[in-house]
């Protein structure tokens, strides 16, 4: 009877081990979902972004064109130093427009990898345009909870060479399928930046974070807000937005 | 000859206050315009030295895609040399990247060098003795920048040749004193062999140092300067400096040179009677133009003995103790030393008793010139002409 008890409750561990197992979705699965919500044909996004100093912060308000994740246009609306300048980005080439030296300057190599407008945002996070699945392996490593909801985590690793970000570790709600949080890290596993969204509104019949807080973790402050003002998805677009002439417009 | 000197001297001592105002404001421009070169003549030798000794060597093979006034040109101007080229060079790796001290980011240029290299000054000893995991040196500037101190730990982070970002801690072994901004400001050395497994450019180098062995030789891809083409940037600001202190001491001079001019013509108008009885008791003019003009030069020697009374032990004192440079001035980027030692050299000294000389000559002989064309009667009269 005793040797029974006890084959009894392992099989029955044994049992919902499997059943919880079953349970995990793929990661694969997860991101493609994510990505359904987070990434639309076209967007028109009208947003605030607050850049918050030691002492001061700074708000600089854009409005944003894209098409799929290869096209980007960006027309910095205030405050009335950045008004006019506006940045387009094709493929993985990024021009930025200054009106007040009426010039269009092509970003390349380290020029990428400074600061946008002060942020703790590189040009270079805005020019990551590859699926995340082509450069990293993910594995759905457990559960969380987070703001009191369920979160699958997520751990991405790359596999690639030339990712800016050894690891990833993506918080992803478990009925949303939206990113609550990411860490990203350096390949000696120290945590260099920190993304957080929240504000999560139903646009359409999407789940979209009205907030993203950017962080550089190894800086004090409190990093950069993203605010979402005014979003459009899949809205037609003219063709010459996308274009070099529309800089100077 | 001779007796133009004993006329002319009698002739200054007896104009008493006159001559030595006069006396006095050359003497004061001699002195200036020696100090003011022996100050950059000295600031010269110190900046070729110290750049030699903590930066140059004898001389830099650098990639020929790395630009060093270029920032965006370290990305890629790296490269590899054969082992037999490597004879009598020491290699250093640049790369960008950024310390948080206190919380702030701080961009750096990370420097490998090798640990073991005698060219230069840095004291690279430490980082071979160093048991730390990535040991660094730093300079003082940049020790006061990111308020670092030695046996501090700092966050490195900074990317791979893929461009993934790495980041650890950095321990700083040693702090060192250079007035070579170049290699302090903004500045972090650590042993190569670390930085090529940091950043899996093994084998990789921006620049290298050349020794006084080295013979360069054409290699592709790498281009050498010497020491001449390294100084010619240091060259050209002193060249610049001395042009710029030119204008103030040429003013000064200038206005020492108009009361000489003043004096003369003065002489000249005042003294017709005098010249009058030179030329009747036999002198010709051109004797008494001489004359005058050798009492208008005699004021530059006089300037000459006076600058010398006050002039060597101040020159003496300062050649040994050197001059103060303020702390601000340091930072401009460019070897300045906390004190500087004037050199007053032979050629400096000869070539500015020359000028003052000279020039004291030529503005004494211009105004005596109208006394050849005076009437020697009505200069004995003393009638105005």
């Amino acid at each position: 009877m005793k040797y029974l008890s006890i084959i009894l409750i392992i099989s029955l561990s044994w049992m919902s081990f499997n059943l919880e197992a079953q349970k995990i979705p793929d990661a694969l699965d997860i991101i493609e979902k994510v990505d359904a919500n987070m990434i639309s044909k076209t967007s028109i996004v009208e947003s605030k972004m607050v850049i918050q100093g030691r002492r001061k912060s700074r708000t600089v308000v854009s409005k944003g064109y894209s098409e799929g994740d290869k096209k980007s246009f960006t027309e910095y609306l205030a405050p009335a130093r950045e008004r006019g300048t506006k940045m387009l980005k094709l493929d993985d080439k990024l021009w930025i427009y200054s009106p007040s030296t009426d010039r269009t300057i092509q970003l390349s190599g380290h020029m990428l990898r400074q600061s946008v407008m002060g942020s703790d945002l590189s040009y270079e996070d805005m020019m990551e345009d590859r699926e995340l699945t082509d450069i990293y392996d993910a594995k759905v490593t457990g559960q969380d909870t987070l703001d009191g909801r369920k979160m699958w985590v997520l751990e991405l690793n790359a596999k690639v060479d030339d990712v800016s970000y050894a690891k990833r570790k993506m918080w992803v709600d478990q009925e949303r399928f939206v990113p609550l949080k990411e860490d990203l890290f350096a390949k000696s596993g120290e945590l260099l930046k920190r993304i957080k969204m929240s504000d999560f509104e139903k646009m359409d019949d999407r789940w979209y974070p009205k907030k993203m807080n950017f962080k550089d973790m190894l800086k004090s402050g409190k990093g950069t807000d993203f605010i979402v003002v005014k979003m459009e998805f899949d809205p037609e677009i003219p063709a010459y937005i996308f274009s070099k002439a529309s800089l100077k417009k | 000859m001779k007796l133009a000197f004993q006329l002319a001297y009698k002739n200054l001592i007896g104009a008493g206050l006159r001559t030595w105002l006069n006396v006095g404001v050359l003497a004061f421009s001699f002195i200036i315009i020696i100090f003011y070169n022996g100050l950059i003549d000295g600031w010269n030798d110190q900046a070729k030295h110290d750049s030699i000794a903590w930066e140059f060597g004898e001389g830099k093979l650098m990639h020929s895609d790395y630009d060093p006034f270029d920032p965006f040109t370290i990305l890629d101007g790296h490269g590899v040399l054969e082992n037999d080229q490597l004879n009598d060079l020491t290699p250093i790796l640049l790369r960008q990247a950024s310390i948080y001290p206190e919380g702030r980011m701080l961009s750096v240029a990370l420097k490998g060098i090798d640990a073991n290299q005698t060219i230069l000054e840095l004291p690279t000893a430490a980082l071979k003795n160093s048991t730390a995991e990535i040991p660094a040196i730093i300079g003082r500037n940049m020790a006061d920048a990111a308020n670092l101190k030695t046996g501090d730990n700092i966050l490195l982070r900074w990317r791979d040749k893929g461009g993934t970002f790495d980041a650890a801690k950095v321990t700083i072994v040693d702090v060192f004193e250079t007035n070579v901004p170049t290699v302090d400001a903004g500045q972090v050395w650590i042993p190569i062999k670390k930085m090529w497994e940091m950043t899996g450019l093994e084998n990789h180098a921006t620049f290298f140092i050349a020794n006084e062995k080295y013979q360069p030789s054409n290699i592709l891809d790498w281009k050498y300067q010497n020491q001449e083409m390294l100084l010619s940037d240091l060259n050209e600001i002193i060249a610049m400096k001395k042009v710029s202190g030119s204008i103030m001491y040429l003013l000064l001079l200038a206005i020492a040179l108009l009361a000489i001019f003043d004096t003369q013509v003065l002489s000249v108008f005042r003294r017709q009677k005098e010249i009058g009885t030179y030329i009747s008791l036999g002198m010709t003019r051109s004797q008494v133009v001489g004359l005058f003009t050798v009492e208008g030069s005699m004021y530059s020697f006089f300037a000459m003995i006076l600058g010398s009374i006050v002039g060597v032990p101040l020159f003496a004192y300062l050649a040994k103790t050197g001059i103060g440079m303020p702390a601000a001035s340091r930072d401009m980027g460019i070897p300045l030393a906390e004190r500087i030692f004037p050199v007053f050299s032979i050629q400096l000294i000869v070539g500015t008793i020359l000028l003052v000389v000279i020039a004291a000559t030529i503005v004494s002989f211009l105004p005596a010139r109208k006394i050849s064309k005076m009437n020697p009667v009505l200069a004995l009269k003393g009638k105005l002409q």
